[in-house]
Order: C-alpha cells, then sequence, then structure tokens
C-alpha cells in the first residue's frame, strides 16, 4: 500500500513571548486535519527553527509572533532558510501583525499572513492549495 | 540513487529527504536502501522506552548531551503516535531537546507511527540504517510512550532503556510482563520525588523473581534528567553494557536476530501490500463475499485461503525468470 504524502508541517514561536495558546490551537487543527504537525516551543531563535525544519523534512513552516519583533526576525528566518537551501519550504505567519507590515512581509518570501480570528479551515485549506501547486 | 551519495558525502538535506523518501514508501525506496545497507552497522543503537510522563525525551536530550561532550555524534529518532482517527500527528518532542536541537552534530527527527501494519518498525528501521549511514556515532530511538507492550524496540535496539518514574500510582503497574524483560538497563527519572526507593526496590524484586538465568542483571540508575543528576552514570552503564555485549558475543548474536525478525517484517510488509492492493481492486466482490460471510453461508478462512493462493500466483509470476 502506497500511502499518500503526508504534509508535514514545523510550527515554531521565534523570539522572546512566552505565549504559545494560538500556536498550540492551530497545531491541533492541523493536525486533526491528517497533517504530521512538528511543534517546537516557544522561545526559538532563527537558526534553531531553521535546523527543525531542514531535519524534519517540512513542506511548510508556520511562524507565529506576538511580540512585534517579526520585522526583525522573519527576515533573519527567511534569510537563513535561503542560505540552507530551503527556500522551497512555504512559509507563512501568524499571530499579532499590523497590515501595514504585511506588503515587506510578502517580499521577503512569506506567502501569507494570518491574524486573529482566521478560521483554522481557512489555513488548512491554504497550505494544501499552495503545497499541491508545488 | 543520488540522495544516497549525498548523504553519504554528509548532507544534512539529503539525509532529511532520504528519510521522507523511504518513510513515504516512495517508488525507489527499497533500491536507496539496498544502497544504504553496506554502509550499516558502525552506530550503536539505544532504545528508550517507557510509560509516558516518565521523561524519555528530556533523557534522551542530556543524554545526547553527555554523548555530545564525549565528542560522539549522535542521531535521535522521537517517536510519537498518529491519531487513528484522522491520520494526523502531533509531535512535540523536540521541545523537550532543546540542549542539543541546534548542535549540527546532532540530528533529531520526528516520526509519527502512521498506523500501518509493522510500519513504525519499518520505518524506524529504515531511518536508523540512514543515519548510520549518515555516519552517527549513537543512534538514539525514543518510542513511543506506551506501557505494556512495547517490545518491537528489542528488535531495533543494541541496549534497550525502560525508563519509569515514581508516584505513577501503581508503580510497577507500568513496567510488568512483557516490557519488564526487555529493560537492558533501567532508569528512575524524577528520582527526587517521593517513592523513588520504593520503586527501585520494586523493579530488583521483580528482577529477581525472573527464573531466567541472566548474564548481565539489568542495572537500576536513579536520575533527575531535568537537573543532570545521574546521567553520566547512565552513559556509563551503557558504555558497560555495550562492553558486554562485545565481549560475550551477545551484539552479534542480536544483530542476527535483529536481521531474521527484519526479514520476516519485509516480507509481511510485502505480502500486506498485495493483499491490500488486490482486495481494493476487487472492492465490490470482496464486499460481496464479505456480506455472504457475515451471513454464515461462508466462511472467513475459505475467503483468506483463496486471497492467499492469488497472491502466491501473482507473486510467482512477478518473479519468475
Amino acid at each position: 500500500m502506497n500511502q499518500d504524502r503526508r504534509i508535514r508541517v514545523l510550527v515554531a514561536k521565534p523570539g522572546l513571548d512566552g505565549h504559545d495558546r494560538g500556536a498550540k490551537v492551530i497545531a491541533r487543527a492541523l493536525r486533526d486535519s491528517g497533517m504530521e504537525v512538528i511543534y517546537t516551543g516557544i522561545r526559538q531563535t532563527p537558526e534553531q527553527i531553521v535546523d527543525a525544519a531542514l531535519q524534519e523534512d517540512v513542506d511548510a513552516l508556520l511562524l507565529s509572533i506576538l511580540s512585534g519583533a517579526h520585522g526583525f526576525l522573519f527576515p533573519r528566518i527567511m534569510e537563513i532558510l535561503k542560505e540552507k537551501g530551503l527556500g522551497d519550504i512555504l512559509v507563512l505567519g501568524g499571530g499579532i501583525i499590523p497590515e501595514d507590515d504585511v506588503p515587506e512581509l510578502k517580499k521577503l518570501g512569506i506567502s501569507e499572513i494570518f491574524g486573529p480570528g482566521m478560521s483554522s479551515q481557512t489555513l488548512i485549506n491554504y497550505i494544501r492549495e499552495n503545497l499541491s501547486q508545488g | 540513487m543520488e540522495l544516497v551519495d549525498e548523504v553519504r558525502k554528509g548532507s544534512v538535506r539529503a539525509l532529511a529527504k532520504l528519510i521522507t523518501f523511504v518513510e513515504n514508501e516512495m517508488p525507489g525506496g527499497v533500491e536507496a536502501m539496498e544502497k544504504i545497507y553496506p554502509f550499516t552497522g558502525n552506530a550503536y543503537i539505544i532504545g528508550i522506552t517507557g510509560p509516558p510522563g516518565a521523561g524519555k525525551s528530556t533523557l534522551t536530550d542530556r543524554i545526547t548531551k553527555e554523548l555530545r561532550s564525549q565528542n560522539y555524534t549522535v542521531g535521535i529518532i522521537a517517536i510519537d503516535p498518529t491519531s487513528p482517527f484522522t491520520g494526523g500527528a502531533l509531535l512535540g518532542d523536540r521541545v523537550r531537546m532543546q540542549g542539543v536541537s541546534s548542535d549540527d552534530n546532532v540530528f533529531i527527527r520526528s516520526m509519527a507511527t502512521r498506523g500501518s501494519l509493522g510500519g513504525l518498525s519499518r520505518a524506524t528501521s529504515d531511518t536508523v540504517k540512514i543515519l548510520d549511514a549518515y555516519g552517527k556515532d549513537y543512534i538514539i530511538v525514543e518510542t513511543v510512550g506506551v506501557g505494556q507492550d512495547e517490545v518491537d524496540i528489542v528488535r531495533t535496539a543494541d541496549v534497550s532503556i525502560l525508563v519509569v518514574m515514581p508516584g505513577g500510582g501503581d508503580d510497577i503497574q507500568a513496567i510488568k510482563a512483557g516490557i519488564m524483560e526487555i529493560g537492558d538497563i533501567f532508569v528512575v527519572n524524577k528520582a527526587d520525588r517521593d517513592g523513588a526507593d520504593r520503586l527501585v526496590t520494586e523493579i530488583k524484586m521483580m528482577l529477581g523473581l525472573s527464573s531466567t538465568e541472566r548474564e548481565w542483571t539489568p542495572p537500576i540508575i536513579k536520575t533527575v534528567a531535568t537537573e543532570d543528576q545521574g546521567i553520566g552514570t547512565l552513559v556509563e552503564k551503557i558504555k558497560e553494557h555495550r562492553e558486554f555485549l562485545v565481549k560475550s558475543g551477545t551484539l552479534a548474536y542480536r544483530r542476527k536476530e535483529r536481521i531474521r525478525t527484519e526479514i520476516i517484517k519485509i516480507v509481511e510488509h510485502e505480502i500486506y501490500r498485495y493483499m491490500d492492493g488486490l482486495i481494493a481492486e476487487n472492492k465490490d466482490l470482496f464486499e460481496q463475499r464479505l456480506e455472504s460471510i457475515i451471513n454464515k453461508k461462508e466462511d472467513p478462512y475459505l475467503l483468506a485461503k483463496q486471497v492467499i493462493e492469488i497472491i502466491a500466483k501473482r507473486i510467482s509470476r512477478n518473479t519468475s525468470v
């Protein structure tokens, strides 16, 4: 029996904020949709996150940030991802990120930013659609 | 199979990709493993098992740190269960392996059980081989936290470490019967809690009661993994056990037995795949026959026999020269 390729997703919280309820809710929703979700816990450095993405060979990387440090941490993560040849991973952001910052983040290669109030199903559909294209 | 060459050259990316490739049973996976096989046999494989919450991940983290301080490279396979309902899995063992997760000489891979027949042991032992061929000195397999029947680990590991903790209600309940016999080393983790000494005594008694003559008496080590207590002793014991295995010839014997079991597993798995394919192809007919079996017009044994006959025919057709 040739199993369907399981979608593997890394959910990570870069930086210093310690609130991961949202990230856990997302992780659980993705698991319930049949994905394999690797959760790395809070307070991760960009290097740790990229290492985990590399070793776990994930299809998508979800970054949750509430502290306002996205302007610093996201570019750094994208930079290391590219350095390590992981530019093809689908990267999504979430948490508290001002609308005004979104275009800049997308320019870095982050595919989409999902803010509060988004339904889990929207995210699940987004991941499925964007991975099947790639 | 370029991935294998890349792995041999030390590419972490290729290592991660090859594991996925084999885990997903992609066409060409068997060929990749055939190519990997000659490069295996150098790593030492540590299995860590025990009930959920005993601290297996933290212990894995600390053992790895200790091995790293002695300059060994380490590969970790951390297994968590797949939901039987959704097929999804939440793999959270990395959270407790922060101490080593950014060390370039440590490779951690989370693996879901995926619930397929024999699937776990197959994917796990393939991943062990890949990490071995990659050049890791030690490979730690942290099993899914189960209590009573986790004996599969023995077939993959050179040394099996059984982790328990005090205060889990009826302590010994967690490690009865089959699982008790697989421990080469026992660890009472969270030993700063009440009842640790009693648990040690209970394990000792159970080991003493076992009627089989043992050349190796499993040591019982108290650890507090979060405080780094007892880890040095544990790693020493792992090495002592390794020496014992080598000197007594048990290691060679175990590895031979492992290959024996593995071959059977591979065959089982192949037959399972044939069966699954056969049933899927003849879904309607199968459902019909199922109905008549339920209604006692037929019996399951006859149908099973027929399925086996068809599989045998197919296989002989495929392998005939």
